[in-house]
């Protein structure tokens, strides 16, 4: 258990805070089935819908980071299913150079991580944030919420 | 276009130890073509700085800035009040670009942020090849546009050095033996008596040899 106070609607107090990048096409479609199924899934996860895994920027995983979030997921589709043909295997590859940073600067690469699965597996997603947040809580909450706040980007 | 790569965020984080307010420099021509120093790459450096810092307890302020061209005054004049905002400058230029801020700004310590490495091209998305070793007398039309200054280790100027392999350089075979190149271009091309013509010794006066080189054209001056 993680002792911060909650920042945003609906995350317990002392809980990790989680953002998941999800494609429209396959995780946000599978995030919204496990809802319609209504299993339950950890509250703390904050979904981003975006077009493709391959318009998330290294730029807005690390602000995410700066801003406090204790993990990021990028959620995109199987390898080879890509509506874009190639967007998830370009989002691979950054998300391996946003882990590098992270670990360069002692956040930690273990708070990134991507995953693939289709828009029929609501199971998945569920399990897959799961994981994320038991990762991030044995990790603990994210240093840069206890540090001054001076300098960070507007 | 010049080829550069980026220093590493621990090399950044002891070039700037001593600062607390630092203005970050992108440069909008090469470095920006390829990936090094354009605003997107002085943005994953600033969040990674910030961080960096914020965690060791040393909180950094970045203003970051990109001009079009750093190696012109003309364009540099847009990095002047922001320059006066910050204690110091890390540039994202070549190292032309840095050493022309420095110039223009001889109060603020200026920091380069990218290793410049070469004149180069892309081959592939993501892979960039020396082309030009910039010698200043070009004899790429004796080659057939093939450089064998640039391209063959030795820097063999009539014929291969025997050490090649197949197709492959001796130093790397990997690489393409530039001989076997040219010798083909040249072929294909139906120039190739060129070769029968001996390349005297350079003369490397003309290269960065002799000392830094300057070009005076007076037709252009004002």
């Amino acid at each position: 258990m993680i002792e911060t106070e909650p920042r945003a609607a609906g995350v317990e107090a002392g809980r990790c805070e989680i953002l998941a990048f999800c494609c429209n096409f396959c995780a946000y479609a599978a995030a919204d089935l496990a809802g319609s199924r209504r299993m339950q899934y950890p509250a703390n996860v904050r979904i981003v819908r975006v077009p493709c895994t391959g318009k998330v920027e290294v730029q807005q995983i690390l602000a995410a980071f700066e801003r406090g979030i204790d993990g990021v997921l990028v959620a995109g589709c199987l390898e080879g299913g890509c509506h874009f043909v190639e967007g998830n295997l370009r989002a691979k590859r950054r998300v391996a150079s946003a882990k590098r940073v992270l670990d360069d600067i002692g956040l930690g690469g273990e708070r990134l991580r991507m995953v693939n699965l289709s828009a029929s597996e609501a199971p998945t997603f569920v399990a897959r944030v799961r994981e994320m947040v038991e990762t991030v809580e044995r990790l603990g909450p994210n240093p840069l919420r206890m540090r001054p706040q001076h300098g960070v980007e507007k | 276009m010049i080829v550069a790569s980026g220093k590493s965020i621990a090399e950044i984080r002891g070039l700037l130890a001593g600062h607390d307010r630092v203005l970050f420099a992108g440069c909008g021509t090469c470095v920006t073509v390829c990936l090094a120093g354009g605003e997107r790459e002085v943005g994953i450096m600033s969040y990674a700085i910030r961080m960096a810092r914020r965690l060791d307890g040393h909180p950094i302020e970045i203003e970051q800035m990109t001009i079009e061209r750093q190696c012109e005054n003309e364009f540099i004049a847009d990095l002047a009040p922001a320059a006066e905002r910050n204690e110091a400058i890390l540039s994202f230029g070549c190292g032309a670009g840095v050493q022309a801020i420095a110039e223009r700004f001889p109060e603020k310590p200026v920091y380069a942020a990218l290793d410049t490495q070469f004149l180069g091209i892309l081959e592939e998305q993501g892979v960039w090849a020396e082309k030009c070793l910039g010698c200043g007398s070009c004899l790429l039309a004796r080659f057939g546009g093939i450089c064998p200054i640039t391209r063959c280790p030795k820097r063999l100027l009539n014929g291969p050095c025997g050490g090649s392999s197949e197709e492959g350089c001796e130093v790397d075979p990997a690489r393409p033996c530039a001989w076997q190149l040219i010798y083909r271009r040249l072929k294909d091309i139906g120039q190739i008596d060129n070769l029968n013509d001996i390349v005297p010794p350079r003369d490397w006066r003309t290269s960065w040899h002799a000392s830094p080189r300057r070009i005076v054209r007076e037709e252009h001056r004002i």
